[in-house]
């Protein structure tokens, strides 16, 4: 089901208007973002020197760096007064990046993620049940909106507690559920063990995000839960969910293009590459008032592709997200970087510097375990010493990365060292999934 | 009066208890008692040696994390309730215990019983009041 008829434009329609918005945003940004302003001015480029499409590959690029350098409101292009909503997400030093929408940016938010849902075939009939944390994450709210906008029954039921998420999924007879693929994998274990068949529910349909997930993980999500497994991709700097998304015949994920352009770079060299190519995608905003985005850079590794969609959209598709081109890792749809718990672990006395994350798969949910070499003897005295240690290991991480880590000790010497960049991270993860 | 006990992190890994003994047996170290805390994730080791700072040195060459913890060592006839009688005495000293083990030596009819204690000058003052005798390190490293 198509929501807005802007999403089967003829394509010259479609790049007519976006540089149209192109030419806008730049000009917009350069006006009122003092970042964008001094950036273009170092290379003496002015907003009216973007008279193609082509043109967009003269601006610099900007990286989530930027945003945390300009902590919280600097690459804001507007008062906060003129701001209706706030959201944020972890970076790698534990200082979070802060966007910001007016009431137009979450307007069209708001339209993005009705396309999102219409796409996925969910209407007004249906009942949704959001699982996605609500909160600085823009997952539930992202979702929320899109949902409601097309009037579907929306239970805010956010994300945790399987038995009681599977309680409302049969007594509200949910058919659309939202969610980390990884939950509801695990939500399926929990089916396992209270005895529910998928009989006993009436999903329908499933909108998943936050974090990648491959095919075989799509036959089994599908298989197990009975619903089609649709995928969709977002990021906060950008607006949230929205930017991408798949319709009912699974050919990648269409991105919402009258609000974003997507280039796909060489990550090494920052060249745009050739249709088709695989690289990192990079994405401009065209509507942006809050805080507008010019070529940024998302470190997710996939391809664009132009041909004509079964459903009738005609706007590019992207891939599914093959990979990161930085040491990122998405922990349970969390952005996790080695650098956060490097962090941590070097504020903690009697242990070593050293330390490797071992990332695995236990019931269809990433587990850490964070593995460092124990230093200090005199903790050996008695046994509750060394939980003191662990649990105060495990606090910590928890407190910057909300997740919780398994902390094992080991003798010193027994991490691997190399000359130069060590393995700090060991993903373990079933290629599955 | 004080005895040294050497402490050893073990992973709980096999092979790793082994890789201690190797080293201890290697350099002519002598183990007189040996105790493993445990739990489904480390162990510790507890170890009465008779050369305990050669001990020190020689597993923390060998990448060990290694602390010595004085310990009382006393001596009880090997006969039932002897131990009771000695554990009293902590008990009405309100001397907080954190563990202890005992094992029987070579030579003579007596029990030795490591104790390790919160406070353990005043220990030995309760101890040696009460006529309980407590083993000099010399005597409890050559046993």
């Amino acid at each position: 089901m198509i929501w807005n008829t802007a999403e089967t434009l003829p394509r010259k329609d479609i790049e007519e208007l976006q540089l149209n918005r192109l030419r806008w945003q730049v000009e917009y940004a350069y006006d009122h973002v003092p970042f964008y302003h001094e950036k273009l001015d170092s290379i003496g480029l002015k907003p009216s020197h973007i008279q193609s499409l082509n043109d967009l590959q003269k601006i610099p690029f900007t990286v989530k760096d930027d945003l945390r350098d300009n902590y919280p409101t600097g690459l804001f292009a507007v008062p906060n007064r003129e701001i209706v909503r706030f959201h944020g997400s972890s970076g790698t030093t534990g200082k979070p990046i802060v966007v910001g929408y007016t009431r137009n940016d979450m307007e069209n938010w708001t339209e993005c993620c009705a396309r999102m849902v219409s796409a996925a075939g969910v209407t007004c009939e249906d009942t949704a049940q959001v699982a996605f944390g609500y909160g600085l994450f823009t997952g539930g709210f992202g979702l929320h909106y899109g949902l409601e906008r097309v009037g579907v029954s929306v239970i805010p039921i956010s994300s945790g507690n399987s038995e009681r998420q599977l309680m409302f999924m049969k007594d509200l007879q949910t058919t659309v559920l939202i969610a980390t693929p990884s939950y509801v994998l695990h939500l399926t274990e929990i089916m396992e063990e209270m005895g529910i068949a998928k009989e006993d529910l009436y999903l329908k349909t499933g909108l998943f995000g936050g974090e990648g997930h491959t095919p075989e993980m799509r036959e089994l999500i599908e298989a197990r839960m009975g619903i089609n497994d649709t995928q969709n991709y977002g990021l906060t700097e950008l607006c949230g969910p929205g930017v991408s998304y798949e319709c009912l015949h699974h050919t990648g994920m269409h991105i919402n293009e009258d609000f974003f352009i997507a280039e796909i770079i060489d990550p090494k060299t920052g060249e745009v590459l050739p249709e088709g190519s695989t690289g990192e995608i990079v994405f401009t905003t065209l509507t942006k008032e809050g805080i507008p985005m010019l070529r940024y850079r998302t470190k997710d590794i996939t391809r664009l592709f132009y041909e004509p969609c079964a459903c009738g959209r005609t706007h590019t598709r992207m891939d599914l997200i093959m990979g990161r081109s930085d040491d990122m890792m998405i922990i349970r749809g969390v952005n996790v970087f080695p650098s956060q718990v490097e962090a941590v672990l070097m504020g903690i006395e009697g242990i070593g510097q050293q330390y490797q994350l071992i990332v695995t798969t236990e019931k269809f949910m990433d587990r850490i375990e964070v593995q460092v070499e124990l230093h200090d003897g005199g903790i050996l005295d008695s046994y509750s010493n060394l939980e003191k240690l662990t649990n105060e290991i495990r606090h910590k991480i928890k407190t910057v990365l909300q997740i919780d880590v398994k902390v094992t000790l080991l003798n010193p010497k027994t991490l691997e060292r190399t000359a130069g960049k060590s393995k700090r991270v060991v993903d373990l993860r079933s290629k599955a999934f | 009066m004080l005895v040294k006990q050497i402490n050893v992190f073990l992973e709980n890994q096999s092979g790793r208890l082994a890789e201690v003994t190797r080293t201890l047996g290697e350099n002519d170290i002598d183990i007189r008692a040996l105790y493993i805390a445990d739990t489904t994730e480390y162990g510790i080791l507890r170890m009465i040696l008779d050369k305990p700072d050669k001990a020190v040195e020689v597993l923390t060459a060998s990448g060990f994390t290694v602390s010595s913890t004085p310990v009382i060592a006393i001596a009880i006839e090997d006969k039932p309730g002897t131990l009771d009688h000695a554990l009293s005495i902590f008990s009405e000293g309100s001397l907080s215990l954190e563990y202890l083990y005992a094992y029987v030596g070579r030579t003579s009819d007596d029990a030795v019983v490591v104790i390790r204690v919160q406070d353990p000058q005043m220990a030995l003052i309760k101890l040696e009041e009460s006529g309980i005798r407590v083993l000099s390190s010399e005597e409890v490293y050559g046993i």
